[in-house]
């Protein structure tokens, strides 16, 4: 999965310049600026409390940057309607936070806050990606925790986004779960040439997940560039 | 008991009144052992409380006797007060105080009106005066205990609504389990209250009839009259707050602002 992103399609679909941000005083993401390009998969990597997951948030704009900007497609992410862009930028957290109900509404739930309707058929193509066909009548509480995150990442592919945030999407699984959801989402972003950012503090994950890596320390970016050459420095 | 040592009426009621209080802070005395710290605002509630019903007495003796204008002002003054009481309860959403009042003085403010035009409340100040903070008393709790409610869930399911959120729904969609959820549980005294009527507890306003008087079934039908106006006041004041402050805890580019902590 070590291809060059920017040989693959040569377009930067997503533009962090400056990006910060600050509260009560306290800066946790510092002047960050990166580009992203289509179809690639970067990780964002550093030690506990370095401003990942606070990067992350800023990039769907789920916080809101106390400097800076991000361009998604050449727009200022301000210029779009925030539901818009979390349609087009979604997001997969370090938990799964599924709603109560079956696993099928919680994948009809995105797609239906814009007036559309999940086909059975999409739905059932959406299970079957994630590895859990058949269970769209499931309880979600009846789940374990790897199956439960395999909906979360189905109920975000379902909006069908240009890229694909996960924040450390493996970090409370087990071992055998977490080896699982990682193949998973190898597959599901080598089939359909996803770009996509991963959050970790597992520098291996990021090596076997990613093609570039950006180093956070303080919310400061300190190293960016090939995962293989940024991890080993 | 009382009466045979205090003959005086006033050192009477004031022991009276301290041995109520006395008997309030030996039940937060007993929740401190059990790690549950009460004493400080129970102690100010108290106080505070005692204060502000007798200087509102005194006010009140020299209101009765004003025009009807001042018992309309007075209750404005009390929805004021109200808000701000119940706000505390909504720390860390902006402008709790003024949803609430806004809410208040709606949910209590209409009902007073409506009931006082249909001739239910007499106009004259010495009953819509004490009717009236009834209804707005109880619509402050209403709203405290829905703000309350609501603060708690958005705190602890911020995870789902953030995850709604991020899947592009509206902030109303992500957060309305949680609105029905503070509505409905702000109302359980209300609708509580007019269940047990009569079989658990008979109200102070029929009591206080009852002993000057009126005919008992009077009394009976005037109690549930103003419960049900309590009802409608306090249900109202809930669905105007929770509507409100459903747009507070957002930010106009729809992130959440309650955050733990703030």
């Amino acid at each position: 999965m070590n291809a060059n992103p920017v040989s693959d399609s040569g377009s930067i679909i997503l533009r962090s310049e400056n990006l910060g941000r600050v509260v009560n005083g306290k800066v946790l993401v510092d002047d960050v600026t990166f580009d992203l390009w289509a179809s690639e998969v970067l990780a964002i990597v550093g030690p506990s409390g370095s401003g990942k997951s606070s990067l992350l948030r800023l990039l769907n704009r789920l916080d809101e940057p106390s400097n800076g900007t991000v361009y998604l497609e050449g727009i200022d992410y301000r210029q779009i309607e925030p539901r818009t862009l979390r349609r087009k930028v979604g997001l997969v957290t370090q938990r799964p936070y599924l709603f109560p109900g079956t696993v099928g509404e919680n994948l009809k739930f995105g797609p239906a806050q814009h007036g559309q309707v999940l086909s059975q058929e999409s739905l059932d193509d959406l299970l079957a990606k994630v590895g859990l066909r058949g269970y769209s009548a499931r309880n979600v509480a009846n789940l374990s925790g790897g199956e439960a995150q395999r909906v979360a990442v189905a109920r975000t592919l379902a909006n069908r986004p240009l890229i694909l945030l996960l924040d450390e999407p493996t970090s409370a699984l087990d071992e055998a779960s977490k080896f699982e959801i990682e193949a998973l989402l190898l597959s599901i972003v080598l089939d359909q040439r996803l770009t996509c950012v991963i959050v970790t503090h597992d520098k291996t994950q990021a090596a076997r997940l990613a093609e570039r890596a950006l180093v956070l320390e303080s919310g400061r970016v300190v190293r960016m560039g090939a995962t293989s050459e940024v991890l080993h420095a | 008991m009382l009466k045979h040592f205090f003959s005086n009426p006033l050192h009477l009621v004031l022991v009276q009144a301290g041995s109520a209080a006395a008997a309030a802070m030996i039940v937060v005395l007993l929740a401190r052992r059990r790690g549950i710290h009460l004493e400080n605002e129970t102690l100010i509630a108290m106080i505070r409380g005692l204060i502000q019903i007798i200087a509102v007495g005194s006010i009140l003796v020299i209101l009765l006797r004003g025009p009807r204008w001042t018992g309309g002002l007075l209750l404005a003054v009390m929805i004021v007060a109200a808000g701000a009481t119940s706000a505390r309860r909504a720390k860390g959403i902006p402008g709790a105080f003024t949803v609430s009042t806004w809410a208040i003085a709606f949910g209590a403010g209409s009902v007073i009106a409506i009931m006082t035009w249909l001739g239910v409340i007499d106009s004259a100040i010495t009953s819509l005066v004490p009717v009236g903070s009834m209804l707005i008393a109880n619509a402050m709790n209403t709203n405290g205990l829905a703000l309350n409610r609501l603060r708690g869930d958005v705190l602890a399911h911020r995870g789902e609504i953030e995850a709604a959120l991020a899947l592009g729904a509206e902030t109303k969609v992500s957060v309305s389990p949680y609105i029905q959820v503070a509505f409905e549980s702000s109302l359980i005294p209300a609708i509580d209250s007019v269940r047990s009527l009569g079989i658990v507890w008979i109200p102070g306003l029929m009591a206080g009839m009852l002993l000057s008087g009126v005919r008992p079934l009077y009394a009976a039908i005037y109690q549930f009259v103003v419960l049900a106006m309590i009802l409608a006041a306090s249900g109202l004041t809930s669905l105007v707050s929770t509507l409100l402050i459903r747009a507070r805890i957002f930010t106009s580019a729809e992130q959440l602002i309650l955050q733990p902590g703030r």
